[in-house]
């Protein structure tokens, strides 16, 4: 019987759940920023409901916050073990003859994705933090002592997308998550052991891959054009 | 042909090795890369030099034994064969053929191009076998009715020779294309499915113990092979492995 916890396969399967709850909750908040540019109204309201519902802000943000942690931890731990497998390496070696560059080379879109999060949790997320939780203010006004001033979440979205550089930014990560996505779709139903319909799988995970960062790439360039 | 060898040269297991160039001449087309080796041996002994060490057996692509890295390959740049079924022709004239062994920590090099792939072994003994009453009373195979379907895809997982290419080829040193095998073979037919729960955690738990890397389906284990074990299987591995943790 297995003696540790979790085999590597289990660790794997873990790397596929965590990986399934991060895309859905791409999809999530890139159906919240679409409101941004189809109703900024809607968008506000439905950014303040998030920014204060206590479901939200203390079951599911906890939630995402420990997949996320779990997920890139998780992953740097598998890769320093993998690498540990092999201490030698090939003098020469073609993998390129055997497999894509993408699926061997997570480790590395995936610390892109990571440092994009840590510009956009100081961007957003720290901001909210400050002003709900540091500054007590859950208004979610431009003016807090202005109930006529009306809520400040578009503002500040279109604020942040000013800066070409910023922009840029945004669209490199996206680029790179768009790659991460295109191995780690089909990846993650494999090891859950789904391989019926891999066929299907593969191609709607590309569709995926590359719609979901390119309307997010579409949301950061309209706020930029639009400002 | 002409060509200009660079072989993985070590000692024994506990030297440091290094890559040793050799001129080979006259080497046919039609010659299996081991003949060529065997050569290249020759030539070696006759000017009383160390020949190189490397694996084979069955030299008929059936036994798993040979093994090596070619040109940045497990078993060569061909598909679906082993290094003894690997041709000259598969080369052309001048060219320089790099020709390592499997390396991963699980594989440690005994000598030159042998490596020590008992890791295998033990992962078979700790689970790949089904516990049949052998005693003369063996019930007729066509007794116990078993789907074609399921049975064509156990003897394809059957045909998993065992010779480590995918640990070889895995840019993780993983062995899940080869567990995988032996799992599914033996999940896939009524007279495995007895022991299925035991069998899959062991094995996967001697797979770990012996140290080889996580799997990143990566898919690189699957053109490598020379058997063409499908990465189905090792869905089908992850799957027992889920039912037998539930």
């Amino acid at each position: 019987m297995s003696k540790s916890k979790f085999t590597t396969i289990g660790r794997k399967i873990l790397m596929a759940l965590s990986g399934f709850f991060l895309m859905f909750f791409l999809l999530q908040h890139l159906t919240i920023n679409m409101l941004s540019v189809v109703s900024p109204d809607m968008f506000n309201d439905v950014s303040q409901f998030m920014g204060t519902n206590p479901v939200v802000q203390f079951a599911l943000q906890p939630v995402l916050i420990f997949a996320v942690f779990f997920h890139f931890i998780m992953g740097i731990v598998l890769e320093l073990q993998n690498r540990r497998a092999r201490s030698i390496k090939y003098a020469y070696s073609k993998p390129g003859t055997n497999s894509s560059w993408i699926s061997r080379n997570m480790i590395i879109t995936g610390l892109v994705v990571l440092a994009f999060l840590g510009l956009h949790f100081y961007d957003f997320w720290v901001h909210e933090m400050t002003v709900k939780y540091g500054g007590g203010d859950m208004s979610g006004l431009i003016n807090p002592n202005d109930l006529d001033s009306g809520y400040r979440y578009h503002e500040e979205l279109v604020a942040k997308f000013v800066d070409p550089v910023r922009v840029i930014i945004y669209v490199i990560s996206f680029v790179l998550l768009s790659l991460h996505l295109m191995h780690g779709f089909q990846s993650s139903f494999q090891s859950m052991g789904v391989s019926k319909g891999k066929n299907f799988i593969k191609k709607f995970g590309n569709v995926f891959a590359i719609a979901v960062p390119a309307l997010f790439v579409f949301i950061a360039i309209y706020h930029h054009l639009q400002h | 042909m002409n060509l200009t060898l660079k072989i993985w040269r070590q000692e024994d297991a506990k030297s440091p090795g290094k890559m040793v160039t050799y001129p080979i001449s006259n080497i046919e087309g039609h010659m299996s890369f081991l003949e060529m080796m065997d050569i290249l041996n020759d030539e070696l002994i006759e000017k009383g030099e160390e020949p190189v060490a490397f694996d084979h057996d069955c030299r008929e692509g059936i036994c798993g034994m040979c093994s090596m890295y070619i040109n940045g390959e497990a078993h060569g740049p061909d598909r679906r064969v082993t290094t003894c079924q690997l041709h000259m022709r598969m080369f052309k004239d001048g060219e320089t053929i790099h020709i390592e062994p499997f390396r991963a920590n699980s594989f440690p090099v005994l000598k030159d191009l042998m490596v020590d792939r008992g890791a295998f072994d033990r992962i078979q003994q700790a689970g790949g076998y089904i516990s049949v009453n052998t005693s003369g009373n063996t019930q007729d195979a066509n007794s116990l009715p078993i789907p074609k379907a399921d049975a064509d895809l156990a003897m394809d997982a059957a045909t998993c020779i065992g010779c480590g290419a995918c640990v070889a080829t895995c840019k993780n040193s993983s062995a899940m294309l080869f567990v995988s095998a032996k799992v599914s073979q033996y999940a896939l037919l009524p007279q495995g499915r007895v022991e299925a729960k035991d069998r899959v955690l062991n094995m996967v738990n001697q797979m770990d113990i012996e140290g080889f890397g996580n799997c990143t389906n990566t898919g690189a284990c699957e053109v490598e092979c020379p058997k063409g074990i499908s990465l189905d299987n090792i869905a089908r591995m992850n799957r027992e492995l889920i039912k037998a943790k539930a």
